[in-house]
């Protein structure tokens, strides 16, 4: 049906009393696919969310979700989407079973179908060994878990979680991370982090938001390749300086050299090379056939924290700088 | 209606799992305890001609208690999952608006009904006491509690829309407990202000609560008056449910 698109969102824009959250974005998300809302706090992520999840209408714009309207087919679209809000709201006295049972009713399954379920997802989320303990009693990682088997008791198309890795430490971040990981494919995922490691290492794709806007949307690889189009490269040798530059300057795949003295008699080398092609063979080459010391040869990889930063900074910063 | 059912049944429990809805019964139970310390000294060793159900109601004191207890049992209702962020899952199911707010309303109202049935046993005490037999018939207890559940949805409605207002439980509280005195005024009014025959005396009379629960509990049905407490329940959750959607025109 419809192409195999999950999302289809068209100039959303929300508006709050006095400022707008998200202004005319546009994108699109296939099924199967596990697509990262990047940006920092106030970027019109959560914002996006609500009104996916139908939590709250848009201003203008229109948004599809499996081909129907959010706002007109509420009740069929929240069918499909298991959502996770920002914080993690539970209700904290019910215990863990009882929780997700609770939500497995509220969400339409059978008894029988609830009671399956919830087996399911508590295996699927590690929470097998605590469902008879009160949810305010868990820690945080167990509460995160919770809060995920609710969004997948009722096997959404979509499941869409905001900041789900928030508050938690190293190993629960990880647990977290693989069991997203382990959805794709079955179920379309849309997460929202400010995190980059975590989109980077999660996503298939990712939308760079800020101040409303869509900035950047494509794989990580691609916006890798995006950003470290020169392919600059750094290479530490010890040789004299006179020759290292003439042996530059020869060089026709150097476009540009920069040579500035290091520690001993090493000096360290910054070269951009022509249409962005790899020039650590070529260095390798010199340095074996003039018998330089070779000690360090790096390719400058942009992370994609420059990306972010990159991207998301006000643009009189970047032009101050 | 599973949904319905579900949400009613987490409501209640939330009562129960909490210390809240064992302090409610408590105060209630203390409360009219005093009131039946009362009634059993006015009845004394004179004879009286009142049914028990009556007797027990011929104050205002057993309306003063409805009121209290109102804000106590709705203001959670809404604001607490408002101000928890727990509205906002429970919005983003498959589940429509006119059941939250009837499962809301159902639950608060079952466990005012909880709350006042260990009233029973003051009647049955003062059953065992007294020489006459006609003194307590199921006809008039039925009615009387048929009142308080008529009272209940009354106060209870309004405070699911207070509730439904705002996500602080104090200002929810306030509210139903303004609302609630400003109808404790009303009733002093009606008794208190000659009836003219005027359009305003005839509203006001509507509102003479304590005449018409001791009409209840003299085993007195008045459709009038049956009528108007159910439209004043539906009017205001009709309201709870208008500000319930109104976050999807904002």
């Amino acid at each position: 049906m419809n192409d195999g698109l999950m999302i289809e969102v068209e100039n959303l824009t929300k508006r709050y009393a006095g400022h707008t959250a998200v202004s005319g974005i546009s994108f699109t998300v296939n099924r199967g696919e596990i697509v990262g809302l990047l940006g920092p706090n106030g970027a019109g992520k959560s914002t996006t969310m609500r009104v996916l999840s139908c939590y709250l209408p848009a201003t203008s714009g229109s948004v599809r979700v499996g081909g129907l309207d959010v706002f007109r087919d509420s009740t069929e679209v929240r069918r499909r989407i298991g959502y996770m809000p920002e914080n993690n709201p539970l209700h904290l006295e019910m215990r863990v079973r009882e929780y997700l049972t609770f939500r497995a009713r509220l969400k339409g399954l059978g008894f029988r179908r609830s009671r399956a379920r919830v087996d399911v997802v508590m295996e699927q989320c590690s929470l097998t060994d605590v469902s008879k303990r009160i949810i305010g009693q868990l820690s945080k990682g167990y509460r995160q878990r919770v809060g995920l088997a609710d969004a997948l008791v009722h096997e959404p198309e979509l499941i869409i979680l905001d900041e789900p890795t928030i508050g938690l430490d190293p190993n629960q971040i990880r647990a977290v991370r693989q069991l997203i990981k382990s959805l794709a494919g079955a179920h379309t995922v849309l997460i929202s982090t400010h995190i980059l490691p975590e989109a980077e290492m999660t996503c298939n794709r990712m939308l760079i938001m800020f101040e409303g806007k869509i900035l950047a949307a494509d794989t990580p690889d691609n916006l890798q390749r995006l950003m470290s189009g020169n392919g600059q490269v750094v290479a530490e040798i010890a040789a004299p300086l006179e020759d290292l530059c003439n042996c530059w300057a020869e060089m026709p795949e150097v476009e540009h050299y920069d040579v500035s003295p290091a520690d001993g008699e090493f000096f360290r080398c910054a070269l951009t090379p022509h249409n962005g092609m790899d020039l650590r063979p070529h260095i390798f080459a010199v340095a074996r056939d003039r018998g330089w010391y070779l000690r360090e040869l790096t390719r400058n990889r942009h992370s994609l924290e420059d990306i972010y930063v990159k991207v998301t900074r006000p643009p009189e910063e970047e032009e101050g700088a | 209606m599973q949904a319905y059912l579900t949400l009613t049944r987490r409501e209640l429990a939330t009562f129960f799992l909490s210390i809240s809805g064992y302090v409610i019964i408590a105060g209630l139970a203390l409360l009219v305890g005093l009131d039946f310390v009362t009634l059993l000294n006015s009845v004394g060793t004179d004879s009286v001609s009142m049914p028990i159900t009556q007797l027990f109601f011929n104050n205002l004191l057993l309306w003063i208690i409805i009121v209290l207890t109102a804000p106590v049992i709705t203001m959670r209702l809404f604001a607490l999952e408002k101000a928890t962020g727990t509205f906002e899952t429970l919005t983003t199911t498959p589940v429509g608006e006119i059941q939250i707010v009837a499962a809301k309303f159902t639950a608060s109202v079952i466990f005012f009904i909880l709350m006042w049935l260990p009233t029973l046993a003051c009647m049955f005490i003062v059953q065992h006491f007294a020489n006459q037999p006609g003194a307590l018939e199921t006809g008039t207890l039925c009615s009387m509690y048929l009142g308080l559940f008529l009272a209940g949805c009354f106060i209870l409605s309004i405070g699911c829309f207070a509730s439904a207002l705002t996500k602080n439980q104090v200002v929810a509280g306030m509210l139903t407990l303004v609302a609630g005195m400003a109808l404790l005024m009303l009733n002093w009014l009606a008794q208190n202000i000659s009836p003219g025959g005027r359009w305003p005396a005839q509203v006001l009379s509507f509102f003479n609560l304590s005449q018409q629960m001791i009409d209840f509990t003299r085993g007195i049905l008045d459709t009038r008056v049956i009528v108007f407490y159910l439209s004043v329940t539906f009017f205001f959750l009709f309201l709870t449910l208008r500000v319930i959607e109104s976050r999807r025109w904002k």
